[in-house]
């Protein structure tokens, strides 16, 4: 029998938690919303009734969707060499001792903890001097640069929990060296790699501070919006908000799925 | 050499550097150990002895000697060309396989045909008493049955030789006394050759055709379970093995001199230590006669252990001898804390070993 005291607590609790779930999900809802909204001007901060118009006119904004593609590719190719790079890097930190280890692991953390300007700013003058153009590539540098370590300690993390007997066991058993990478540690790591790549993928596609320093004339998606903020932000761009979350979600919940499965 | 060895390794030492400088893991072991042999590498943690299976499983490459298998030279071969195969302690089980996979990963690096892998697969599950539980994971085993899907998973590539690295440590003394049987009889039915690594003796002594004693990276001695018991070469060998009882002294004529005792040391003369074990001497009231070992001592403590009564007896000079007596008839001892008591046993019992 649990007291009275403790009834009350557990209600007060459950209705703190819903506030706070609430709160949290309070501006995806908004912004969900007024995808939906019939607004007859540019801005769309007040409600109008409900349409579907903006879904079908959702290309209609022809600069806003070269953003929303830059924004794609460049997420989608700084994912790649991102994870290739912070997988290697993971690995080596969390299996091997090496000199310089400290230090790598030092500078894992501090591009982690550097502010975004600063880093932003100081890309920029080192595109400067090297006398590089800035433009999409510049751009995906950089997004590299910064979700490196994100991805580097989230394998690492994967790869101290490994058996370290475990790589010794295939090549016991006959594999190569590259054999047992692709047989053994990259299945063994591979959570680890996509929550990785996630998210760099996340990180990349709606960064604004360090891209709107090394952009050049070339324009994202987020840079699009901010851009846009003076003359009212069309409901395109909810509507591109709702499906990207969308497919966050349906990202998550096919890991939770899958996550289940393996266990 | 009739018949070439399973594993012979030639004077092989290993060094490693720390904090720049040279220690020596192992510092040259020769041994042979024969086709279809059960041995045993024994001794505490840190004498080198998984060291040795490293290398001879190719893991470490000796910094002096010769490794060969089946007389071939394999020194400088990576472990995925040897023809010998690894449990490991901590049985390194691939954790997003299946039971099956697991098990059929060394005959896939070796592309077996398919027909044949489903075959020997299943015959090896069927061996470790596996069969049924091929779809189930690693971690949703017991550690018994992760252990023998590591211990079919080396088998099942039929290698010249297997190595077991304390492959029981984890699991319960229950278990661990069950699958020691287990692995005898799977020794037995497979003929492969095992080397195996423990520091718990009593495994050693209950599998083993033959074992080598190991300490600070030697072999002290390399025998068969009985006469490394029996007569254990050196005072190392005669306190890691079981309880020992060490007697030093000075002896002239084949007879040492001890607190009003004597104990027969034949043909030895000067300093020497003798070891006796506490099963094999005899506790009596009364000065024995006849031509055994007799010393006279007090007893300090007597201890009941159900099967056994275990003795303190100090002697004269101040040294402590343990005496187990069976508890064969009755439970009554023979002599209570304070008694002055006579131990004593024959010739053969005691040996005089180096320092």
């Amino acid at each position: 029998m649990r007291s009275r005291g403790g009834r009350l607590g557990d209600r007060l609790l459950h209705v703190y938690t819903w506030l706070v779930i609430l709160w949290l999900s309070s501006p995806i809802a908004v912004m969900i919303m007024f995808g939906f909204n019939d607004t007859p001007s540019k801005s769309n901060t007040s409600w109008h009734g409900f349409t579907l118009k903006w879904y079908q006119q959702l290309f209609e904004i022809s600069d806003l969707t070269t953003a929303l593609r830059n924004s794609i590719y460049i997420a989608l190719i700084s994912t790649v060499i991102t994870v290739v790079i912070g997988t290697m890097l993971g690995l080596a930190l969390g299996r091997h001792r090496f000199r310089g280890q400290g230090a790598t692991n030092f500078l894992v953390f501090a591009a982690i903890s550097t502010p975004e300007l600063v880093m932003g700013a100081s890309l920029l003058s080192l595109f400067v001097s090297a006398n590089l153009p800035r433009d999409a590539i510049t751009i995906t540098i950089a997004h590299v640069l910064f979700s490196l370590s994100f991805v580097t300690v989230t394998v690492r993390a994967r790869v101290v929990t490994l058996d370290p007997s475990m790589e010794e066991a295939a090549r016991d058993l006959g594999a190569t060296t590259w054999g047992t990478f692709r047989q053994v540690t990259l299945p063994a790591i591979l959570p680890g790699v996509l929550a990785g790549a996630m998210l760099a993928f996340a990180l990349s596609i709606d960064d604004y501070v360090v891209t709107s320093f090394v952009n050049g004339s070339t324009l994202t998606f987020p840079l699009w919006i901010v851009g846009s903020v003076k003359t009212g932000i069309p409901p395109q761009v909810n509507v591109m908000g709702t499906l990207i979350f969308g497919l966050g979600v349906l990202i998550a919940i096919g890991n939770a799925v899958a996550a289940r499965r393996r266990t | 050499m009739t018949e070439l060895n399973a594993i012979a390794l030639e004077g092989v030492v290993k060094e490693y550097l720390s904090h720049g400088e040279v220690v020596q893991a192992v510092k040259g072991i020769t041994l042979d150990i024969a086709e279809g042999e059960f041995f045993s590498l024994l001794g505490p943690s840190g004498c080198g002895k998984t060291t040795t299976m490293r290398m001879i499983a190719g893991f470490e490459e000796p910094s002096k000697g010769v490794v060969r298998l089946h007389g071939q030279d394999v020194t400088n071969v990576p472990p995925n060309k040897r023809d010998v195969n690894m449990v490991f302690q901590s049985y390194a089980l691939f954790p997003h396989m299946s039971v099956w996979d697991n098990v059929a990963f060394g005959l896939k690096q070796r592309k077996t045909p398919q027909a044949e892998i489903k075959q020997r697969v299943g015959e090896m599950l069927e061996i470790v008493d596996l069969a049924g539980r091929e779809k189930r994971r690693p971690r949703e085993m017991s550690g018994g049955q992760q252990q023998r899907v590591a211990l079919a998973r080396a088998l099942v590539n039929r290698p010249r030789a297997l190595l077991l690295d304390e492959p029981l440590g984890a699991l319960d003394l229950k278990l661990r006394q069950a699958m020691q049987i287990e692995l005898k009889r799977i020794q037995r039915e497979v003929g492969i050759t095992f080397v195996y690594v423990t520091h718990d003796q009593s495994e050693a002594l209950t599998m083993s055709d033959r074992i080598a004693v190991m300490n600070d990276g030697l072999v002290e001695q390399l025998a068969g379970p009985r006469e490394i018991y029996e007569r254990p070469a050196t005072a190392f060998v005669a306190g890691f093995i079981g309880t020992s009882n060490l007697l030093a002294g000075t002896a002239s004529g084949g007879t040492l001199e001890l607190g009003g005792g004597k104990v027969l040391v034949p043909d030895r003369d000067g300093p020497v230590t003798v070891t006796v074990r506490p099963e094999k001497i005899t506790i009596s009231t009364d000065k024995p006669g006849g031509d055994v070992s007799a010393v006279p001592g007090t007893v300090a403590e007597v201890v009941y252990l159900g099967t056994y009564n275990s003795y303190a007896v100090s002697l004269a000079d101040g040294a402590e001898v343990t005496v187990f007596q069976q508890n064969a008839h009755d439970s009554t001892t023979t002599a209570e804390r304070g008694d002055s008591v006579w131990l004593s046993w024959q010739a053969r019992h005691s040996y005089a070993i180096g320092s």
